[in-house]
């Protein structure tokens, strides 16, 4: 097992109130893309409420929905967010969610076993939209390795 | 290195080598090679080893059938991942691709480039559909389900780096090329190739 995982944040602007007709479609569909995604190669963890569901938290914004999850590696978040049914909803995305002016995806390596925080999430999205792509907030187009250095800088 | 590459396909029986390789699903081995284009292993060998020098093979050592000690593994060759373009003089619409993906999901506008798609795919529909998808070098083929598959991605780069917006935008295009005929048209993505297949409705759950 490697020493380091990899932690995922992205989020997305709601077009609509979540329990609105406009995001009725993306709403049915995340029972079956969380199923999958724990059925997934390399799945470790994601953010969830007691129903499972993680749309509730609204950390940023008001109409600002989080996902949070640790994966063993790029490759196993990149074949499925990309390789699997996940992609269909990636695809029609724009339905449901307005573009942000910013990043809105963002990875970093974590020591394995342990879980990000929202804040801590928060705080590496601030990072890649300052400074762009770096070994501590990076992205699927421009990863970086985990390293002995990316470590220290976990505890530093 | 692409001109190399390139050039390495002028010599007739290596190209054949070269269109037999590229065409099958799985790795093959040098004796299927010689027996599948009708050449001596030896010369097969031959050619095998330049394309893989060339960068246009992959060769790798699978694993024999047959248990311990069932002997060397055998080299199998398939199809190398690299892309190799050569234009002259120098153009490079993947650059230009990839900066315009990036405006499109800047503003949003992916709802528009799935329509222009559409309207690309519309233009480009007509006769066979099979041979109409090959001649765009998805590479299709009919699995055991009578599905068709895309053995390629065409725009394999840009599908890479804005998956959500080029696979997207191909599904709106294929879905104009292959008409409404009898056929559903759907993202079904598997390891590898184009992520959209094409299923029979009379095979539709």
């Amino acid at each position: 097992m490697a020493d380091s995982h990899l932690a995922q944040l992205n989020i997305a602007r709601l077009r609509a109130p979540i329990d609105s007709p406009v995001l009725a479609d993306f709403v049915a569909r995340l029972p079956e893309i969380h199923d999958l995604a724990e059925r997934s190669p390399g799945y470790v963890w994601r953010l969830q409420d007691d129903s499972g569901d993680a749309t509730a938290f609204r950390p940023f914004e008001p109409d600002v929905i989080v996902n949070l999850t640790v994966w063993e590696s790029i490759e196993s978040l990149r074949a499925f967010v990309y390789r699997t049914a996940h992609l269909e909803p990636m695809r029609r995305r724009r339905e449901w969610f307005v573009p942000l002016d910013a990043e809105h995806l963002v990875l970093w390596w974590i020591p394995a076993g342990t879980l990000p925080s929202i804040e801590e999430a928060a705080t590496r999205l601030e990072a890649l939209r300052r400074n762009g792509p770096s070994a501590e907030a990076f992205t699927l187009r421009e990863p970086f390795p985990a390293s002995i250095d990316d470590r220290r800088s976990q505890t530093a | 290195m692409s001109l190399e590459a390139i050039a390495a396909l002028r010599e007739p029986v290596r190209r054949t080598v070269y269109e037999y390789v590229a065409a099958r699903a799985e790795p093959v081995s040098r004796n299927e090679v010689a027996e599948g284009v009708g050449i001596g292993r030896t010369l097969a060998a031959f050619h095998l080893d330049k394309l893989t020098d060339a960068g246009l093979l992959e060769a790798t050592n699978a694993p024999r059938a047959g248990g311990p000690g069932a002997g060397r593994p055998a080299k199998l060759y398939r199809r190398s991942a690299a892309e190799h373009t050569v234009t002259v003089p120098p153009r490079d619409y993947r650059l230009l691709a990839g900066v315009l993906a990036s405006a499109i999901e800047r503003v949003g506008a992916e709802p528009a480039a799935y329509a222009a798609a559409a309207a690309q795919g519309a233009k480009l529909a007509g006769g066979d559909t099979l041979g109409r998808l090959a001649a765009l070098g998805y590479e299709p083929y009919e699995d055991a389900d009578r599905t068709v598959r895309l053995r390629n991605c065409p725009f394999d780069a840009v599908a890479h780096s804005h998956p959500g917006l080029v696979c997207g935008l191909n599904l709106a295009m294929l879905e104009a090329v292959v008409g409404d005929g009898g056929q559903v048209v759907r993202l079904d993505p598997g390891p590898t190739g184009c992520c959209v297949a094409i299923h029979s409705k009379n095979n539709e759950r």
